[in-house]
């Protein structure tokens, strides 16, 4: 077997290759999105289907109806994805599935890139689904591998949960044996309607699978000890879940100790037994674990119900942080606070200021117009509030646009403004969205407000692509995940059926005319809705060829406006000097529509 | 051996980062990498680790223990040069990339302090102009070829030519001359 660079995202798409995956769906959201880009790109190849769904409920339900026809399938999404595909999750789980259906969700401790740090070990714990919990790239992709297995020995749907630091870090992997499939599924017509009896009858069927495959799990390969003499009796001993095992395995090598260490990968249903035999002898544990005190919790119930008397040290106690990421040091820290020793301290000289570097929105990036537009049309006194919503577009928060008010979940832009509205009758909203969030979920809040009469203006950002995931294409972009062309809804006609009777498309390149449509949008007592229509700068089909801009040193007034009421990162500068223009300058020409006194010349515009 | 490598989203420090693990790889090493990716590589600061060890470890690397930094841009350098050994090779980058919080006034960039920072908190730091000499070797997008070239030079782990190979792997054939010439030039400039 060769070994190969991959990054715990292609180890889990190059696991469910090998286990001959039929069908395969998700929604992209970072940290999980490379799982289906490298199933998509290699589907033609070995014979499966991949589709990037409008969402992740309706990627579940599409691997669901695939699962219940006796397909492989697999469903990737990012944590919060799960929320959204919380529904189709808890019911199917009653009902079983025939197929093997495996759901890669993917956790962000820290977070790096989510709005939450939820814990999908609880979520799935919560919904009655075994979960596995890998610790690197190479088991990701044994656990995947397994997971279709045990998903179609149990007739119960899998999670997978990698968390960050297993997606994007990348290891020399075994690349797997795969070969071409083909897909001969049936749908036979079963007991696939939920129903309060049927329910009651599955419920009482699924408590019992669950017990006998936490059962299973005693012998799994996922969970293992090391650092045991056999010859020594130990008082002590730690017990881990995921990435945090190589941080603890590391933490004690450096530190030098001799202590047993426990390492879960099926938090759930829980090994009891093997976790029993391992904690029975001992008088001090600690857990060590990301996001929630899931392994400890269950620990702790365990301990009660055999009448155990250990001491439990992890989250609970506030030995090991509850929130952000771990690391070695981290660790190293939470051991020596548990084992009461002076903690080893890393000497840092106190370091000089640093600038804070966020990231921002591209030089060029049409959203930065857009933003400015509806700024500008707001007017600088005015109390409208901007509802904005998740996408690159999040970035309009920063300094100097400062045009995102609310940001709460996918969609939330629209809906949010009619609470605010209704709470504050007279309060006016300017909702913005990107197009791949306004297919996700923006669409029912638009009937909402349409029907219950709202004096919305909808701004929609519109830049054929989800920009902020890697490039990924939705309905309107006329791609599909395999690559073949297909006609492209169009936002226009989406709204016209949905009754919407003011809408208008501009190109925000085009400023005064973006500025005059948002204003004549606020104007109009209804729903009324913009679509801000210009690719994303950064696409790799977007013609490259750049005419940077140029100051006029004669006519500039060194006001600073360009740079300061924009904050374009290819425009350098302050007040009372000349601006500098930097190489990453696309010529969209904004700061020539910004600078008053014509100073700024060149572009494409 | 532990690699970190840190700089500004857009600067190639994922290329660089794959391209040592690929070449290590082939060298019998076992690798582990670490990215950042996602929202920050909107001209956010990012980071890469990479370790190159015999016995598996994990994905991050523990405070003080890399003995190569690799620093695509000065303030991203001093923004986690705790992770490097003060004994470490330190090659870093002068190019400065000024995020808007600094004209904005609501943060600093200084030059000097952090630089003499630098200075004080390693033995032997070599500060390399990478935009010049891509821009010598044709074209400034070839940092990260430059940047590679200099570790090449500095690292004994692994053989030059797989390197140089795995970079050139990743890239469209009609850059690979631009790249092996700023690759080389790079070399040079640490070797002296
Ligand atoms: S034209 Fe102006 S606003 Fe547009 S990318 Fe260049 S500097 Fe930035
Ligand atoms: S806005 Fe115009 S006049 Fe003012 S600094 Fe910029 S280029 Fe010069």
């Amino acid at each position: 077997m060769s070994k190969v660079l991959m990054l715990g995202n292609e180890a889990i798409a190059w696991g469910a290759i090998a286990a001959g995956v039929n069908v395969v769906s998700a929604y992209p959201g970072t940290p999980s999105t490379e799982v289906f880009t490298t199933l998509a790109e290699h589907a033609s190849e070995y014979g499966y289907y991949a589709e990037w769904c409008v969402n992740e409920k309706v990627a579940l339900e599409l691997a669901y109806g695939a699962a219940i026809s006796g397909a492989r399938s697999l469903v990737s999404m990012k944590q919060v994805g799960l929320n959204v595909a919380a529904d189709p999750l808890l019911s199917g789980t009653y009902l079983g599935v025939k197929g093997g259906l495996v759901l890669v969700v993917a956790d962000d401790p820290g977070p790096h890139s989510s709005q939450t740090e939820q814990d999908t070990r609880h979520f799935a714990a919560f919904a009655k689904v075994p979960v596995l919990d890998p610790s690197d790239p190479q088991e990701a992709m044994a656990m995947t591998m397994q997971a279709f297995d045990i998903s179609e020995k149990y007739h119960l749907p899998v999670i997978i949960r990698p968390t960050t630091r297993v997606c994007h870090a990348g290891q020399d992997v075994d690349m797997p044996l795969v070969s071409p499939v083909s897909i001969q599924a049936h749908f036979e017509k079963d007991d696939w309607v939920i129903f309060p009896p049927v329910s009651y009858r599955k419920h009482g069927e699924l408590l019992k699978t669950l017990d006998e495959l936490g059962q299973c799990f005693c012998d799994s390969e996922f969970n293992y000890i090391v650092g045991e003499n056999p010859d020594r009796d130990y008082n002590e001993g730690i017990i881990c879940s995921g990435v945090s095992y190589q941080y603890v395995a590391e933490a004690i090598k450096r530190l030098d100790l001799d202590l047993p260490l426990m390492k879960i990968g099926t938090p759930y249903p829980f090994p009891d037994n093997i976790v029993l035999d391992f904690v029975k002898n001992k008088q001090h544990i600690l857990v060590v674990e990301e996001q929630d005190a899931v392994v400890e919790d269950h620990l702790l119930r365990l301990l009660g119900i055999n009448g155990l008397a250990v001491c439990v040290s992890g989250k609970l106690d506030h030995c090991v942080s509850g929130v952000g990421e771990l690391n070695v040091n981290a660790v190293e820290e939470a051991i020596c606070r548990w084992q009461g020793r002076e903690p080893v301290t890393s000497v840092t000289a106190s370091k000089p200021e640093l600038p804070v570097r966020t990231p921002i929105l591209s030089a060029g990036c049409p959203h930065r117009a857009s933003f400015y537009a509806i700024r500008k049309a707001a007017g600088k006194k005015s109390d409208i509030v901007f509802t904005g919503d998740i996408g690159c577009y999040t970035l309009g928060m920063m300094p100097p646009l400062s045009a995102v008010d609310t940001c709460l979940c996918m969609g939330a832009a629209i809906t949010q403004a009619q609470g605010i509205g209704r709470a504050e009758p007279g309060r006016k909203s300017i909702a913005v969205l990107g197009d791949s969030t306004f297919y996700h979920s923006g669409l029912p809040g638009v009937v909402n407000a349409v029907y219950n009469q709202y004096p919305l203006t909808l701004v929609v950002l519109d830049n054929s692509t989800t920009a902020m995931t890697g490039f990924q294409p939705h309905p309107g972009t006329g791609i599909t995940a395999m690559g073949e062309a297909v006609e492209a809804l169009n936002i226009e006609s989406v709204l016209e059926g949905f009754g919407v009777r003011w809408y208008k498309t501009v190109d925000p390149g085009d400023l005064d005319l973006a500025v005059q449509t948002v204003r004549e949008a606020l104007a109009y007592d209804g729903v009324s809705v913009v679509i801000m229509k210009s690719p994303c700068v950064n696409l790799p089909s977007v013609n490259k060829e750049r005419k940077p801009i140029r100051i006029i040193a004669e006519q500039c007034k060194e006001c600073g406006l360009c740079v300061t009421e924009i904050g374009c990162p290819a425009l350098v500068g302050e007040k009372g000097k000349l601006p500098l223009v930097m190489d990453t300058c696309v010529g969209c020409g904004l700061c020539k529509a910004v600078c008053p006194f014509d100073a700024i010349e060149g572009g494409n515009a | 051996m532990d690699i970190i490598m840190c700089g500004v989203g857009g600067q190639g420090t994922v290329l660089a980062s794959r391209a040592i693990g690929d070449a290590a790889i082939r060298d019998g090493w076992q690798v582990r990498t670490s990215e950042i990716i996602g929202m920050a590589q909107r001209e956010g600061s990012v980071v890469s680790q990479v370790r190159i060890h015999r016995q598996p470890v994990g994905p991050l690397i523990p405070d003080g223990s890399a003995s190569v930094l690799l620093g695509f841009e000065l303030a991203e350098a001093v923004r986690h040069i705790e992770k490097a050994d003060p004994d470490a090779s330190i090659i870093i980058n002068t190019q400065t990339i000024v995020p808007p919080s600094v004209y904005l006034g609501v943060s600093q960039y200084n030059i000097e302090t952090l630089r003499s920072y630098v200075q004080e908190y390693c033995r032997a730091p070599v500060f390399i102009d990478a935009l010049e000499i891509a821009r010598q070797a044709g074209s400034i997008k070839a940092v990260s070829a430059v940047m590679l070239g200099a570790f090449a030079a500095a690292n004994q782990e692994i053989k030059t030519d797989l390197i140089m190979e795995e970079l050139l792997n990743k890239l469209p054939v009609k850059l690979h001359d631009l790249n092996k010439q700023a690759f080389r030039l790079g070399k040079e400039y640490v070797e002296g």
